[in-house]
């Protein structure tokens, strides 16, 4: 675990959020609260519904109850370009890059919202947009530095083996400078020793940058190890929430896990 | 014995008889090629940046010139009605943007597809009703003369043409690598939800690829309806634009060019050459049959980035 660290205030609350798609409840009345600087794992067996919450939490799902406090404003439905103006940035199961883009190019595309020029007029002048842009290539290098991804920069993304590309995703993500990173199963995949410079990188976002973190992930080795809080969903039910130690003791998550009969 | 000798014997003897006439039909080829390129660019754009094989793009050049027709004929100067089409064609991008592609987002693209067929439709009646179906002149005065260049006949507005075409691509090639846009348009184009979650606006860039294409379908209107008269036939020139997207790479700005020139020069080559053989009249297929043995032996095009999987 990290050494010191502050856990400060609430930084995204969600409340009562149920979304069901026809006759199919993917949530039923779920509250999360996330608080500034810290790393929560949203962990459950497969169909519980944690893809659906990240979807819920960056606008592509909008729930047909409860609402969502971001940074003090209270929402029950956003786009998701707006959840990404106010700073909120994800990586995907699968991941979604631009694959026939090179790596440095997928990462700029995560300064876009920083680039202060009107996209219109950056398409006409582009004396002051290029000056603006190599001002957001330095920050994207150190990015990639921090990544430590330096020789993959102009490889087209779709050509590198998918340790890799998950990588650039987080990249891209970090080039938003997000103050909440949601990350769906950002190990997925990857061998140990991937999965080791992953969490790594995890932790050092969320030390040096002070990046919040939700993310979801199967290995529980990884989730005990470097998450502050745990939220564990079962078919679309929050089951429990707590430290680490708390929820690894916990009977209805042990049997959400080993599929003890529900009824 | 004479249908062999007629392909493979004939045409090379005249062609070494007189080569300066191959240089002409060749040029001449060419200009026309241009011409097929403005129209394949439509297409291009709107592919490079939604993934959409946009199957109305044809119709949008026939609204664009009809538009600048009527506005011209009601008493508008040149400048004036080719601003006002702009315009119009920006606020069509508008709507369409919001009527259909907004309520498809991530749809297969085949849907998105059929939605532009759907538009192709309403564009193609709409169009015939405000400025009816007649056959239109369009003279803009760019000038028609024939010139003669070292010893070669030329047609003075296929060299406008040429230099219309070549200052659009230029400008669009600098505008899709270089610029912050094209790059988000680059991005929308590989992968909608992607694009969404690093905060591109999608509807911004839709209606700007749709207005853009839509200016790019008044150029072209103007360009073919000076030649042409604009007339519902001009939305057909888009089926000519596909052999030339099949060259070139459906992705391609440069092998929207470089496939409307091979197919410009080509057609008329084999049309002078070998049309006879055929019993003439091969113009008008040649393009497709060169297109076909493109599909068997690169079906990417020639500059295409990937095998095209959409379409």
């Amino acid at each position: 675990m990290s050494s010191v660290k502050t856990i400060g205030e609430t930084l995204l609350k969600a409340d009562g959020i149920t979304l069901a798609f026809g006759g199919v409840k993917a949530l039923t009345d779920i509250s999360v609260e996330i608080k500034r600087h810290e790393i929560l794992a949203i962990i459950g067996p497969n169909g519980a519904g944690k893809t659906s919450m990240l979807n819920v939490i960056n606008g592509f799902y909008h729930p047909q109850h409860g609402t969502i406090t971001f940074k003090g404003a209270t929402r029950s439905q956003m786009r998701p370009y707006e959840a990404a103006a106010q700073g909120i940035a994800r990586t995907f199961q699968n991941v979604a890059l631009f694959k026939g883009m090179t790596t440095l190019d997928n990462i700029m595309t995560g300064r876009l919202l920083r680039m202060r020029k009107n996209m219109f007029w950056q398409a006409l002048y582009w004396g002051p947009a290029k000056k603006e842009e190599l001002a957001h290539r330095a920050f994207v290098e150190k990015i990639i530095d921090f990544l430590e991804i330096q020789a993959i920069r102009k490889v087209p993304v779709g050509k590198l083996p998918y340790g890799l590309q998950k990588r650039v995703e987080l990249a891209r993500a970090l080039a938003m400078e997000p103050e909440l990173l949601l990350l769906d199963e950002p190990m997925a995949g990857m061998n140990v020793e991937e999965k080791e410079d992953m969490c790594r990188f995890i932790l050092d976002v969320n030390d040096e940058f002070g990046t919040t973190i939700a993310l979801i992930e199967h290995d529980m080795g990884v989730v005990m190890d470097i998450s502050d809080r745990v939220v564990v969903l079962d078919y679309g039910r929050k089951i429990a929430d707590g430290t680490p130690d708390a929820v690894r003791g916990d009977q209805q998550v042990i049997d959400a896990y080993l599929g003890v009969a529900h009824g | 014995m004479e249908f062999l000798e007629a392909v493979f014997v004939t045409p090379f003897a005249s062609i070494a008889d007189n080569p300066e006439f191959l240089l002409e039909v060749i040029i001449g080829g060419l200009l026309t090629g241009v011409m097929y390129s403005l129209v394949a660019l439509g297409f291009v754009l709107i592919y490079k940046a939604s993934g959409v094989f946009n199957f109305a793009q044809g119709v949008m050049v026939l609204f664009a010139a009809l538009t600048f027709v009527g506005l011209i004929n009601l008493g508008m100067p040149v400048w004036l009605a080719f601003l006002a089409t702009i315009a119009v064609m920006v606020a069509l991008a508008f709507v369409i943007e919001r009527v259909v592609l907004r309520p498809l987002v991530n749809q297969e693209p085949i849907i998105l597809f059929m939605a532009t067929i759907g538009i192709t439709f309403f564009l193609n009646g709409f169009g015939q009703l405000v400025w009816g179906s007649d056959i239109k002149v369009l003279d803009i005065g760019i000038p028609k003369e024939p010139i003669i260049i070292g010893g070669i006949l030329i047609n003075e507005f296929d060299l406008v043409a040429a230099a219309v075409a070549g200052v659009l691509v230029a400008g669009l090639a600098v505008f899709f690598q270089k610029t912050t846009v094209g790059r988000a348009l680059r991005a929308v184009a590989d992968d909608h939800q992607a694009a969404l979650s690093v905060g591109i606006p999608l509807k911004t860039i839709w209606v700007i690829v749709w207005s853009v294409a839509g200016i790019v379908g008044l150029v072209t209107g103007i360009m073919w309806g000076s030649n042409l008269g604009v007339q519902f036939s001009l939305s057909l020139i888009a089926l000519k634009a596909l052999p030339v997207l099949i060259l070139g790479g459906f992705t391609s700005i440069p092998g929207a060019i470089v496939g409307g020139l091979i197919v410009g020069a080509g057609e008329k080559v084999a049309e002078v050459f070998w049309g006879p053989a055929f019993g003439g009249a091969i113009e008008d297929w040649f393009a497709y049959m060169l297109a076909l043995v493109f599909l068997l032996f690169r079906p990417q095009g020639l500059f295409g980035e990937r095998i095209i999987e959409r379409v």
